[in-house]
């Protein structure tokens, strides 16, 4: 309790620093390597305890992979992921083993992440087996306290996940999550397999987890309108990296890279009154293997200069910035004036 | 040249301008009922489902995984598969003709050319052995007889309406080395090759990134102003509907709740289903990180539904009312009701503004 409540409130949780992962393509005859994707191209973020990082953008911006790095499912390029001041990116053996009990992920689809030879208590007590947590009377209670949190009855730990909708799926993976006592919470597009009012369900349970655990998020998503409810800071990433980050109410409110205006404005509206009369953006992201000499987003851009496909921008601070744990940034060199563009109501 | 065939392709056809403009609609569904047999008995996905479509018009079928919207649709085209789909009850009318009762032939007639389709998935109308080329080309020698040298000159025309980019050098490319959303464009642009007069688009968008959908919504409805069809929209989504359907059928449990125009579904929705659908929905304006209202409990099995109102067991308003007309919702199972506007199927309709 005091390790979780202690502490400066400015260090964060989890602190990303310039992190790459990149593939190498390989194709041919010998498989020379033919290009390389920058998935991840020079990510830096953090996360405080008990609060929600949103991460948006579209297929293929590495978003996922940028969880999965996180979790250390995947083997940075380069770039450090400190949790609690320790470096995950290059922590082996034993204190990754430690690490991994404090971060747990969500998968998006609860369907093919919940093994179906396994009852639903298997299911949730394996991590415990695995880390060795408890007699076995314990954790028989643990599986039992946390199926009640998620809001599913004892009557569920002998049945298997075939038996159960996509929500209350998602439901058990959020309980398997937690069954480590976890600080942060890695969810990869957690309710977008799932109907809206099942959505709004597992959201509930999420953002009532946070108040009541402590909890911190990374939450990835496409879904704006979802990420907006439930960020408290927002990242959004283009091509590998991030193009804006900043407080959820300054990132919606005055957003500064172009790309962000776009995002939302393509939200479906909620009012037939008031339908989007144009695309907000033409075209598609160009490849990740492309190496571009300026702005990655210069070619799909209605504010593009010059100035813009020489060199890449820099994620730098916006004028309207007010202090704070994290300050709005834009990595677009009309980022000032763009902040200052009136929102579309959505 | 191609500027021609493309705006020839966007002409309404002849036919089309001499299609009464009377009361009958385009497509009407009358009691539709769809079963589907399995070891455990029969389910009856599709359980008395009316509705009409003017010719022109979008109507919207908006409902949650299961409750029998894409079977519907299937329907229309008879497309569900038999066994173990069984065709229960009920009349699907295109222009007056009865789709049940129509031959085979009358049926290839049909499909295609009169009602085409485009589903989520692009790939399971396009065949990933062929080119772009060949599949349309096969669609124009069928419908028009088109030979190669006209068939590519009017696909590429029709690609080119759909927004893809540098369609000539498409033409010769197979499917999987399209992106999502060229595959998508590729998909209406062959249904609307034989310019239907009714598209049916199942979640023809759930697949796409936000931007990409932005982009296909704006061109469905960009074609459709220009060639008159009329669209049937299938989605879960109510930002979709909203942004494209003039009117709506909610769907639950095979059954239609409701049925009203789109700015009434909106802005009165009637049915606490409706309400419920509508409430969940994250929007501006939601408090931040506040409980959403949700719709507690899960769909009835429809392998024996329940006897009265099929929502009755998640319903929030039936719970605020007294045992005696609660015992109504249980018992008695409601009629789809006319009410001014639109079609209600509740005991106990609500009023006033979205939730």
């Amino acid at each position: 309790m005091s390790a979780r409540e202690g502490g400066p409130v400015n260090a964060p949780l989890l602190e990303v620093r310039d992190l790459h992962k990149h593939y190498p393509v390989r194709g041919g005859v010998f498989s020379r390597t033919l290009g390389i994707v920058r998935a991840v191209a020079g990510v830096s973020l953090s996360v405080h305890a008990g609060q929600t990082l949103g991460l948006v953008g579209e297929s293929g911006c590495g978003k996922s992979t940028l969880g999965r790095t996180l979790m250390r499912l995947e083997e940075p390029t380069s770039g450090q992921v400190l949790f609690d001041g320790q470096d995950l990116a290059h922590a082996g053996g034993a204190a990754l083993f430690k690490l991994r009990r404090e971060v747990q992920m969500v998968f998006q689809d609860p369907y093919s992440s919940l093994n179906p030879r396994l009852t639903v208590g298997e299911i949730v007590r394996e991590p415990l087996l695995v880390h060795r947590m408890g007699s076995k009377a314990e954790q028989v209670a643990r599986v039992r306290d946390l199926l009640a949190i998620v809001g599913l009855g004892p009557d569920t730990l002998q049945r298997y996940p075939s038996e159960f909708s996509g929500g209350q799926r998602q439901r058990i993976g959020v309980a398997r999550a937690l069954s480590l006592n976890p600080r942060l919470v890695v969810a990869d597009e957690p309710v977008s397999a799932l109907d809206v009012s099942v959505q709004s369900q597992v959201l509930n349970l999420m953002v009532q987890l946070q108040r009541d655990l402590g909890l911190a998020y990374v939450f990835i998503s496409h879904d704006l309108s979802v990420v907006e409810h439930v960020s408290d800071v927002v990242a959004i990433m283009y091509l590998g990296r991030i193009v804006e980050i900043g407080p959820v109410r300054e990132i919606f409110d005055r957003p500064a890279h172009p790309y962000t205006r776009a995002l939302m404005q393509a939200i479906p509206t909620s009012d037939p009154r008031r339908r989007r009369a144009t695309v907000p953006l033409s075209g598609e992201a160009p490849s990740p293997m492309a190496v571009l000499p300026g702005c990655a987003f210069a070619s799909r851009c209605a504010y593009a200069v010059d100035a813009c496909r020489q060199a890449p921008p820099a994620l730098d601070p916006v004028v309207t910035a007010t202090a704070g744990i994290q300050p709005h940034m834009a990595a677009c060199i009309r980022r000032d004036e763009i902040a200052t563009l009136a929102v579309a109501a959505g | 040249m191609s500027a021609h065939g493309r705006s020839e392709a966007l002409i309404p056809s002849a036919q089309r301008e001499a299609s009464p403009v009377s009361a009958t609609p385009l497509l009407a569904i009358d009691r539709l009922q769809v079963g589907f047999d399995g070891e455990a008995g029969r389910v009856r996905a599709v359980d008395g489902v009316s509705f009409s479509i003017d010719a022109g018009q979008t109507v919207g079928l908006v409902g949650e995984s299961g409750c029998g919207k894409s079977v519907t649709a299937a329907s229309i085209l008879r497309l569900v598969p038999s066994p173990p789909g069984v065709m229960l009850g009920g009349e699907i009318r295109f222009d007056g003709r009865d789709i049940l009762a129509m031959k085979r032939e009358e049926l290839a007639a049909l499909r295609g050319r009169e009602i085409a389709m485009v589903f989520q998935d692009p790939m399971t109308s396009l065949n990933p052995v062929f080119t772009v080329e060949r599949q349309m080309g096969e669609v124009l020698a069928l419908r028009f007889g088109l030979g190669r040298a006209a068939a590519a000159e009017r696909s590429i025309a029709m690609l080119r309406t759909v927004g893809m980019p540098d369609p000539e050098a498409r033409l010769a490319v197979y499917p999987h080395e399209l992106s999502g959303g060229m595959k998508q464009r590729v998909m209406i642009a062959m249904a609307l090759l034989c310019e239907p007069r009714l598209l049916i688009a199942d979640e023809p968008t759930t697949a796409l990134d936000v931007t990409v959908q932005a982009q296909i919504l704006h061109l469905m409805r960009e074609l459709q102003r220009k060639t008159g069809a009329a669209l049937l929209f299938i989605t879960h989504d109510m930002g979709v509907i909203a942004e494209m359907c003039d009117a709506v059928v909610v769907m639950y449990a095979g059954r239609v709740v409701e049925r009203r125009p789109v700015v009434d579904l909106f802005e009165r929705p009637r049915h606490p289903y409706t309400r419920g659908l509508l409430g969940s929905m994250p929007r501006r304006g939601t408090a931040h990180k506040a409980l959403l209202p949700t719709i507690e409990g899960t769909v009835p099995s429809l392998l024996k539904p329940p006897a009265g109102c099929r929502f009755a067991a998640r319903c929030n308003h039936r719970l605020s009312l007294p045992a005696e007309p609660r015992r109504r919702c249980d018992e008695i199972d409601p009629a789809l009701a006319g009410d001014g506007d639109g079609w209600v199927a509740c005991h106990f309709p609500q009023g006033g503004e979205r939730p």
